[in-house]
């Protein structure tokens, strides 16, 4: 058991014939990933390394291969409209690696795969990876192993971090989900609770978070009204300056300045236990589960 | 990106919310001769990169053109949270019966465009906003269909009860603004405050607009905006090679690939006693040009005693990362210790590279960032 993507998902690669696509589609049929078509237009009919075919739309690839994710790696110019192809052809799991997405084109795709009936992960995120089954995106293979811990992150390498020192303790993971780190995400941290509280693979779970926005302190509620499994937290930023914000808006939306002392202070309040530094986070595992 | 408060008020002007006149000084003498054009009392503004320009001094009102002359003396040089203040708009002093305000933003939780006005404008926003959060009305665009005409009319009824006249003329600009928001690209756009002038005509009287940096691609009018001259020298560099830096006041330099693992080895540090110097992404696919410039940044801060290396391999290779740091060391003289940790993609070549140049590495985070703040010390 895993959340979102397990051994028998059917992975679709947009972008199989790019650069970054390319390299890490091999790393991901490495791992184990299905990976049943990909989709660069123009080169349809093509095969990719001689054993994937190619399409030229989502649609086809869907339809020839019964398709069911998809992973993302256009440049971040065609990689909104990606994510809207993805969803309007049926694809229930998207998994979007592209970063410099427009903001404003991320508010009309997230509307557009909620209205389709989609999962997007990300964009602009190292995808997620559910260990000894399957992985979509990038987060290295080799750190990862199959056990009960389920993660949830904003950031690439800090994930990395983290789940390497989990790794290295014997602490092995469910899914290890990446949700990225953009303003509008498809994916939240209260969406990848959720799932983790209903995996019966799952015994506890590991939040990290940074500074900005209220996602982690909407996240602590829901921790405290909804899970029964326990969760420790990490924030990173605490010695982030304070900048030079301009305007307002920001602070009255929010009524929040974001900063890592606020996400840590209620992350306690409401129950979840905050490491202090990524080593750190083993031994508070540990001792939340057997407590 | 920020841009100026003149450069948002031409794009307000171009979308046709009513903007006082106003021009550009980056002397003393030519606010002077601005202020003479313009006849009677005018208002002379810092045009800086940072919020708080009022209340650090960076908003001062001349009776004549004499005074407009000392006013851009003394603003003009003055640092507002270390930055210099290089330019100076001056505009017609407005009578002002009323100050309302007026913004939008991408609202993270909604994955929204919000629209927020109060008919409480003005420098205190924040605490009217904290204090009394009825006095701020709000309006969701959804994305689909964009703002439509009642909501920017039951938005300005909000503003302004009892006062058609005005009411219509601030749905105007809240349809305007909400325009030049997605012309421009704009994360966040501000009009505050939004006066009425005493014969009942509403102006922007002060403009801030975010853009989008992911906007910047496909919107080359907007990013030729860009100031390079207002923003710190090393951050404008970083940018050029697609690295993230910011300068902050303590002595341990810091190099390392991703923004979250970055502040989480800032936030190590301090833990272990140390101050961080700096804030230095070099982002995902690092070549080793890249880890040169990020040596190059760090090596120019004085204050840096000694430069501590994080970096995870994932796509980013620890082998470049080893190359860069060698090739560097040829080209510049460090001056201070170096700490090196990595660990992941290509790991033993990097080691191998390193040592064979007379280097250490370590693998583990922790042990790193001691030694680093260690050897700032002594």
């Amino acid at each position: 058991m895993a959340i979102f993507a397990d051994s028998s998902t059917r992975v679709v690669v947009q972008g199989i014939t790019g650069r970054d696509g390319s390299f890490h589609t091999r790393q991901m049929m490495e791992y184990g990933t299905k990976i049943v078509a990909g989709v660069t237009p123009g080169k349809g009919g093509q095969k990719f390394d001689d054993e994937v075919p190619i399409f030229n739309t989502v649609e086809e690839a869907v339809e020839e291969t019964g398709a069911n994710a998809s992973v993302i790696y256009v440049p971040a110019r065609f990689a909104a409209e990606a994510i809207c192809e993805a969803a309007d052809s049926g694809v229930e799991l998207v998994v979007c690696i592209s970063e410099g997405i427009p903001v404003l084109d991320m508010l009309r795709a997230t509307r557009y795969v909620r209205d389709h009936g989609s999962r997007l992960i990300g964009p602009n995120c190292p995808g997620m990876i559910s260990p000894g089954e399957t992985k979509l995106g990038i987060i290295p293979g080799q750190i990862v192993e199959k056990g009960p811990i389920g993660v949830i992150s904003r950031s690439g390498t800090l994930t990395y971090e983290v789940v390497w020192a989990l790794t290295q303790a014997g602490l092995g993971q469910s899914s290890c989900i990446g949700i990225g780190g953009d303003p509008v995400i498809g994916t939240s941290f209260i969406d990848c609770l959720e799932a983790f509280e209903n995996d019966s693979s799952t015994g506890a779970v590991v939040l990290i978070g940074e500074i900005g926005g209220t996602d982690e302190q909407n996240a602590a509620s829901y921790v405290k009204e909804h899970m029964s499994k326990p969760v420790v937290g990490f924030v990173a930023g605490q010695t982030a300056p304070p900048g030079r914000r301009m305007g307002h808006a920001g602070a009255i939306i929010s009524g929040s300045a974001g900063t890592a002392e606020e996400k840590i202070d209620t992350f306690r309040e409401n129950g979840v236990e905050v490491a202090e530094r990524p080593a750190e986070m083993p031994k508070i595992l540990s001792k939340v589960m057997n407590g | 990106m920020n841009i100026h408060e003149y450069q948002a008020k031409e794009i307000f002007r171009e979308h046709g919310i009513p903007v006082p006149p106003g021009e550009v000084a980056t002397t003393p003498a030519e606010a002077e001769e601005i202020a003479s054009r313009f006849g009677g009392g005018v208002v002379v503004k810092a045009q800086v990169h940072a919020g708080g320009r009022g209340k650090a001094g960076g908003v001062k009102l001349a009776s004549n053109a004499k005074d407009a002359r000392k006013a851009a003396e003394k603003i003009l040089g003055m640092e507002i949270k270390g930055l210099t203040v290089r330019k100076v708009l001056v505009s017609p002093a407005e009578d002002i019966a009323h100050e309302a305000y007026l913004g939008a933003i991408v609202d993270r939780a909604n994955g929204a465009v919000v629209l927020m006005a109060s008919p409480e404008g003005g420098i205190d926003i924040e605490e009217v906003a904290a204090k009394t959060p009825e006095r701020i009305f709000k309006e969701e665009v959804d994305a689909r269909y964009g703002l439509l005409e009642h909501q920017a009319s039951r938005l300005a009824f909000k503003l302004y009860p009892n006062d058609a006249s005005r009411a219509r003329q601030a749905a105007d600009i809240i349809d305007k603004l909400y325009a030049s928001m997605i012309d421009a690209g704009a994360s966040l756009i501000e009009i505050n405050p939004l006066i009425t002038t005493e014969s009942g005509e509403l102006k922007a009287i002060d403009a801030k607009l975010n853009v989008d940096d992911n906007e910047l691609l496909r919107k080359e009018k907007i990013a030729e905006l860009r100031d390079v001259e207002s923003e710190a020298s090393e951050e404008v560099k970083a940018r050029s090679q697609g690295l993230t830096y910011i300068k902050l006041d303590g002595d341990v330099g810091c190099c390392v690939n991703g923004a979250g693992l970055a502040m989480a080895t800032m936030d190590l540090v301090k833990y272990y006693g140390g101050e961080p110097a700096n804030f230095l992404d070099i982002g995902g696919s690092s070549s080793p040009e890249k880890v040169v410039t990020a040596l190059e940044i760090i090596t120019a801060d004085p204050s840096v005693k000694s430069i501590l290396f994080n970096i995870f391999g994932g796509i980013t290779r620890c082998d470049d990362v080893a190359n860069g740091i060698v090739e560097a060391t040829e080209q510049i003289e460090l001056g201070v210790p170096i700490t090196i940790r990595l660990t992941g993609t290509n790991e033993e070549q990097a080691v191998e590279i390193l040592e064979d140049a007379g280097f250490s590495a370590m693998t583990d985070m922790d042990e790193a960032v001691k030694k680093a703040v260690e050897l700032a010390k002594n």
